[in-house]
């Protein structure tokens, strides 16, 4: 109780401090600790970082070369925590390698997705006019795609590998961020500050990227955050199809593919490789869920 | 005093369209309905009026924010009002402004150091002399060099409208448009706001344009005002000759609600009656006449035009100019 006093005054204490940074962040931090949900969230994203980096060290076997033919589709054992797959190698440690590949799609198919959605919105916001019409009608289009099929007929053009379905999911997500960034976009440029720049001669490209974006971020890091489950998601679904990752990578996906003609004896080598897709999309979504909570103004108080 | 800015017949409508697809425009607000002005260099023009009666959407008009519909902004002998691109750009250089929200005209993702460069790294003044600058005018508002590397938020509104001022003054514009820039801050602050740009002007020779709806205000920092209703200039002239001797009744009304710090003293106050009309259908001739209590015949038909009302420099747009006064006397 007494500690949880402390705590509230400390809070009180820290935010009539003038602080350096800008308080939106600081105060967004503290709000996502407190709740429970996303909280879960950033420990699951924060336990596959961890994962990811020590791989070398956590796992116990080579993800490719260790395994004989001899120990396939062994069950889950004290030598093989998760089992073995159709060619004897250890599924924990294809897992555990499995998270880089995993954080190299979602950081890579959604930095393509920021960066280019954000500029497309951002010009046909400010710019309007024909110009916003013709970005947002060719976003509309693309809109209209179921996701996947879009992603799948891209890979088909680009061929068939991991970079072509990262560049794939990435353009897929594209749309959802040009939206939020031209709507954030309308009604930043109204304000004040973006008129004292125009008044003080600032050119437009400069007002764009230095006084109306670095105000629309919010929402998008938002976005941002939801969307690396999805890409995630939807790698491992063009994987698990065989336009994505190829071979003896030990993504996901593939992993997916490879166990499901033995999904009726050995249901762990398809099991396992999916409790991970399932709860590293579910870490991002909870975490991004929190995000958008603790960033809306309306919230505040 | 030559004339530093002169604006003629200066109107802004804003189009009121109907329908989704192929917009048709179906009537426009006349904001700005033919304004007609000039100011002398080195002096204040006070711009006052009620809420939505254009003052704002004159001064950005003037500015070139608000692309004028009609008329002609002429500064130092040029028709600025058709500048564009690169050439409008640089005449930003001498006009500045200076705006009502302190709160909402500064980015809040830049520190006070970036915002008060902003305007000179546009213009490409090297780093060195913009350091120099920073720490020059923040002294000269009233701020300290350590303020430069915090954010807006960490400001009072004064404080903020101080950055806002210097941040008008890093390019040594030769017009400045206040456009309402204390009705946002305590009347405490207000004070020290606007003597500071007292001696801003002096020391700068600056020229301002005054938005207000403060009369007091504007009677302290103002050479000569401008009465401005519905989009259109009834009253203008030296500020004493003015607020002593209004003509047009609107001005009358205006005057006789300041208040007076004297509770005992019995007012003669001219209340007006019903609301500001529409600017998107004003009423035909005098567009005060709906509310006028001296209003007649002709002021329903004829749309008065500003003449001159007394010997010295004194302007009001009102048919019955001499009629008001006698009845007044």
């Amino acid at each position: 109780m007494s500690a949880q006093m402390d705590l509230e005054q400390n809070s009180k204490v820290k935010a009539k401090k003038p602080k350096k940074e800008s308080s939106l962040w600081g105060d967004a931090l503290s709000r996502i600790l407190k709740s429970k949900t996303s909280f879960i969230g950033l420990m699951i994203i924060l336990l596959l970082i961890v994962v990811a980096v020590l791989a070398p060290v956590l796992a116990p076997y080579h993800p490719i070369d260790d395994g004989s033919i001899i120990d396939r589709y062994q069950p889950p054992s004290a030598e093989h925590w998760l089992g073995t797959d159709q060619l004897g190698r250890d599924i924990l440690s294809r897992i555990i390698y499995g998270a880089r590949i995993s954080i190299k799609i979602g950081v890579i198919a959604v930095g393509i997705a920021f960066v280019v959605g954000t500029l497309l919105g951002g010009i046909a916001g400010y710019i309007g006019r024909w110009v916003d019409n013709v970005i947002m009608r060719i976003i509309d289009i693309m809109m209209a795609f179921p996701s996947i099929l879009l992603a799948i007929a891209m890979v088909a053009i680009l061929g068939k590998s991991l970079t072509n379905a990262m560049i794939a999911v990435g353009i897929v997500g594209v749309p959802q961020f040009a939206r939020i960034v031209r709507s954030t976009v309308l009604s930043i440029k109204e304000k004040e500050f973006v008129e004292s720049a125009r008044a003080s001669g600032v050119k437009n490209g400069r007002i764009l990227m230095r006084h109306v974006l670095p105000n629309c971020m919010a929402p998008i890091i938002v976005q941002a955050t939801l969307s690396v489950g999805t890409a995630i998601l939807d790698a491992a679904g063009l994987s698990f199809l065989g336009l994505g990752a190829q071979g003896a990578t030990p993504e996901w996906g593939v992993m997916l593919s490879d166990g499901r003609a033995a999904l009726q004896t050995s249901p762990w080598v398809i099991t396992f490789p999916g409790l991970a897709i399932f709860l590293v999309v579910l870490g991002f979504n909870l975490f991004g869920d929190g995000l958008r909570d603790a960033l809306d103004p309306r919230l505040k108080q | 005093m030559s004339n530093l800015l002169e604006v003629k017949n200066l109107k802004k409508h804003f189009p009121i369209k109907k329908g989704a697809i192929f917009p048709k425009q179906v009537g426009a607000v006349k904001a700005v309905d033919g304004v007609s002005f000039h100011v002398r260099k080195g002096e204040t023009l006070g711009l006052v009026g009620e809420s939505g009666c254009g003052k704002s959407t004159t001064g950005r008009a003037i500015l070139n924010l608000i692309q004028p519909s009609e008329g002609e902004v002429i500064y130092k002998g040029e028709d600025i009002s058709h500048y564009k691109g690169e050439k409008l750009r640089k005449l930003r250089q001498d006009i500045q402004i200076i705006f009502q929200d302190p709160y909402a005209s500064l980015n809040p993702r830049m520190t006070v150091e970036q915002i008060i460069a902003e305007p000179m790294r546009a213009f490409g003044t090297p780093k060195k002399e913009r350091e120099e600058k920073i720490d020059y005018l923040l002294d000269v508002v009233g701020l300290s060099s350590y303020h430069k590397h915090r954010y807006p938020h960490e400001f009072s509104g004064g404080q903020r409208q101080r950055i806002g001022i210097a941040r008008a003054l890093t390019l040594d514009p030769e017009l400045i448009i206040c456009d309402e820039p204390v009705s946002a801050l305590d009347v405490s602050i207000q004070a020290q706001v606007i003597n500071l740009m007292e001696d801003l002007q002096k020391e700068f020779d600056l020229t301002f344009i005054f938005i207000a709806h403060d009369l007091s205000v504007v009677h302290h920092i103002s050479d000569r005002v401008a009465v401005m209703y519905l989009g259109e200039i009834v009253e203008v002239g030296e500020v004493e000759e003015l607020y002593a001797n209004p003509k047009h009744p609107y001005t009358q009304a205006l005057l006789s609600a300041i208040p007076e710090a004297d509770p005992h003293l019995k007012r003669d106050r001219m209340v007006l009656e019903g609301d500001l009309p529409s600017p998107s259908n004003p009423p035909a001739g005098c567009k005060f006449h709906t509310r006028c209590p001296f209003a007649e015949e002709i002021c329903r038909t004829e749309h008065p035009e500003l003449k001159d009302v007394s010997t010295g420099d004194h302007q009001a747009a009102c048919h019955l100019v001499k009629e008001v006064v006698g009845s007044n006397g």
